[in-house]
């Protein structure tokens, strides 16, 4: 009994050797694809930090910057940037997890076949799909004439060319991001640790809560992050069904590049979106232990 | 064996055609890019300006969509300019020139004396004109001109007697602000002067936040103006009257005026260090000749810049009646002011967006 610790203790110098070992061979076979992200992300980055010091007379400058807190418009793109990446994470959980939470309890075979409707317009182009919301949704769209035929509106609601548009077709453009590592990580839980709940006297809605979700959590935190950050750059779908009303950060890029050629507030722009967007990803990973939930560590 | 043999010998064959073309190509002239906007708008050019002007001066052009002043810029800057010539709006061009990546045009080149005065600068000629106008759903509102339709930008800010919503420019001052000013009250002749303050810009835009509760949709390009119109999502509409005017024939219930219109033109310009810039001018002057821009009105209805050209074309009275720059139109129109947006686009683009994004 008492050598067992001593036989892992002696074990601990050769164990550690082949570990790094293992990490030095796995960090070469990963180089090619490191130095490509080299090239085609931090080289491109470090410019973009570059030209967002170049004033207009190609010298060192804040300007940018100052512009950004000198006019309201940055600050209000900004705000309408986070309001509409954390309103179509919060639909996308409240949609999502329930239909992750199906899909995982329905067995394999039908689980694929419901796993396609939510994969299909995944696989549809995103200009499709965002022009058909817009078929859908505007004044004489096909959901107003509809609802006006059957009674449930008198005059057109204004469904589209606002937030609720956009919220609409970004939930939709979205779900899958957050539907497949959920999915995921609820497939991995055992069905008996439920029953074991059970077993001891948990009540259905208690069980759900002590153990399931717990559990599926590292799925809901990885999805949610995704969808929330792919949602800060998102440019197509605010700007068809925005309808102009929905200003985000990168439509304000857009119209700066396209009507004034200045790249340096583009990229102090960029540079601001991205910082901010680190931070946060830095306080999630404070809040919970993201290594865990995106690296599958322990 | 034999098969080797032949095979080796065809080689040089190719090598020779291709070096003799090569060199025949560089002694005449490379073909020259020109690059234009997709859609409608290119087509017509195409069959109208380029297909033509190639075949009769011998010049060959390569053609490419996608024209865009920051792209321009772009190549400007980073030195690898591959564009000849590049279709714009002139206040994009007025923009690209000041920044400095046009090439001047050279007038002794290109023949400019029988073009409208103000429709060429140092940096752009050109290309045809067209109008800012405002549009309407002629169910709600009334054909053009019949009784009680609207006449004047105070109708399309006055919601009490044409109620229902409105579109206007999402992202992009150009147009945005004049016709504020005008349904203010202040007269066309005098747009530009009020314009140059700041106080005058700040009055255009509360103006335009006066009228924002009920603008439904900002458009950002031509084919979203027509779309609006078309699908019946909006009543009145600001836009280019082409644009309109393609609506109606796919059948939409729309009508515009040139009344308090604003007049613009679309040009070429050239990027500064256009690779074949000698070439290019030679191929800009051939463009500019008024038997090219005759048959542009068959294509699209945006009138030539070219006064000749409205004696050489076989097109119908009517249609010619019809084109921003005929001789009955202008006068009712208020011509935009490149000066005032080479001094001022940027600031008004900033107070533009500020009120875009509340």
């Amino acid at each position: 009994m008492h050598q067992e610790p001593r036989d892992n203790q002696l074990n601990v110098e050769p164990l550690r050797a082949q570990e790094v070992r293992e990490q030095w061979k796995l960090l070469s076979l990963a180089s090619p694809a490191l130095l490509v992200i080299v090239a085609i992300i931090l080289i491109p980055v470090t410019w973009l930090f570059y030209l967002s010091f170049v004033g207009g007379d190609g010298q060192f400058s804040l300007e940018h910057y100052r512009k950004m807190i000198e006019y309201k418009s940055y600050s209000r793109t900004f705000i309408t940037t986070f309001k509409v990446s954390i309103l179509t994470t919060l639909i996308c959980i409240l949609i999502g997890y329930p239909l992750a939470y199906f899909l995982a309890l329905l067995p394999q075979r039908l689980a694929g076949l419901f796993m396609l409707a939510v994969l299909l317009p995944f696989w549809t182009s995103l200009l499709v799909r965002t022009y058909a919301w817009l078929v859908l949704l505007q004044r004489k769209g096909i959901l107003n004439d509809f609802a006006m035929q059957i009674g449930l509106w008198d005059s057109p609601v204004k469904l589209v060319h606002n937030m609720t548009g956009t919220l609409i077709g970004m939930a939709h453009i979205m779900l899958p991001f957050l539907v497949l590592p959920l999915y995921s990580a609820m497939k991995k839980i055992e069905r008996d640790m439920m029953h074991a709940a059970s077993n001891l006297g948990a009540s259905p809605t208690y069980a759900f809560w002590k153990v399931y979700f717990p559990l599926s959590l590292s799925g809901l935190v990885a999805g949610s992050l995704i969808v929330f950050v792919l949602c800060l750059g998102f440019y197509v779908t605010p700007a068809v069904l925005g309808g102009g009303r929905v200003v985000m950060v990168s439509t304000q890029i857009t119209a700066i590049l396209e009507n004034q050629f200045n790249w340096g507030a583009a990229s102090a722009l960029g540079v601001v979106l991205l910082l901010a967007t680190l931070l946060i990803l830095y306080l999630a990973s404070r809040l919970f232990k993201l290594d865990a939930v995106l690296f599958g560590k322990d | 064996m034999k098969q080797f043999a032949k095979s080796t010998l065809k080689v040089p064959s190719v090598l020779l055609v291709a070096g003799m073309t090569f060199t025949a190509g560089a002694a005449l002239a490379e073909p020259i890019t020109v690059v234009s906007w997709g859609g409608s708008y290119g087509a017509a050019q195409d069959a109208a300006l380029f297909n033509d002007a190639s075949k009769n001066s011998g010049i060959e052009i390569t053609r490419e969509s996608g024209a865009s002043m920051s792209k321009t810029c772009l190549q400007v800057e980073s030195g690898a300019v591959t564009w000849d010539l590049v279709v714009t709006g002139s206040g994009g061009a007025a923009s690209a020139a000041a920044k400095g990546c046009l090439e001047k045009i050279d007038y002794s080149v290109v023949d400019v004396s029988d073009f409208y005065d103000n429709l060429y600068t140092d940096y752009c000629v050109g290309s045809d004109v067209f109008a800012t106008v405002m549009s309407w759903n002629t169910d709600k509102y009334g054909e053009p001109g019949s009784p009680g339709a609207p006449q004047s930008w105070a109708d399309f800010w006055d919601v009490e007697k044409f109620p229902g919503t409105r579109a206007y420019r999402a992202n992009n001052v150009d147009g945005a602000l004049e016709p504020a000013l005008m349904a203010d009250g202040v007269p066309a002749d005098q747009v530009y002067e009020v314009l140059s303050t700041e106080e005058g810009m700040k009055r255009a835009i509360n103006k335009i936040r006066e009228l924002k509760p009920h603008i439904a949709v900002f458009w950002d390009s031509g084919a979203m103006q027509a779309q609006l119109m078309k699908d019946g999502e909006v009543d009145m509409s600001t836009g280019w009257n082409g644009r309109f005017d393609n609506a109606k024939k796919d059948g939409a219930k729309v009508g515009y005026t040139f009344d308090q219109a604003l007049l613009d033109y679309d040009c070429f310009a050239m990027p500064k260090g256009a690779p074949n810039k000698d070439v290019a001018m030679k191929f800009l002057a051939e463009v500019s000749k008024p038997e090219y821009q005759a048959n542009l009105p068959f294509h699209i209805t945006y009138g030539p810049t070219n006064k000749k050209a409205y004696e050489l074309t076989t097109a119908p009275k009517e249609l010619i009646e019809s084109l921003p720059s005929h001789p009955n139109n202008v006068p009712k129109m208020l011509p935009v002011s490149l000066d005032w947006y080479a001094k001022n686009r940027t600031k008004a683009l900033e107070l533009y967006m500020e009120l875009l994004s509340e």
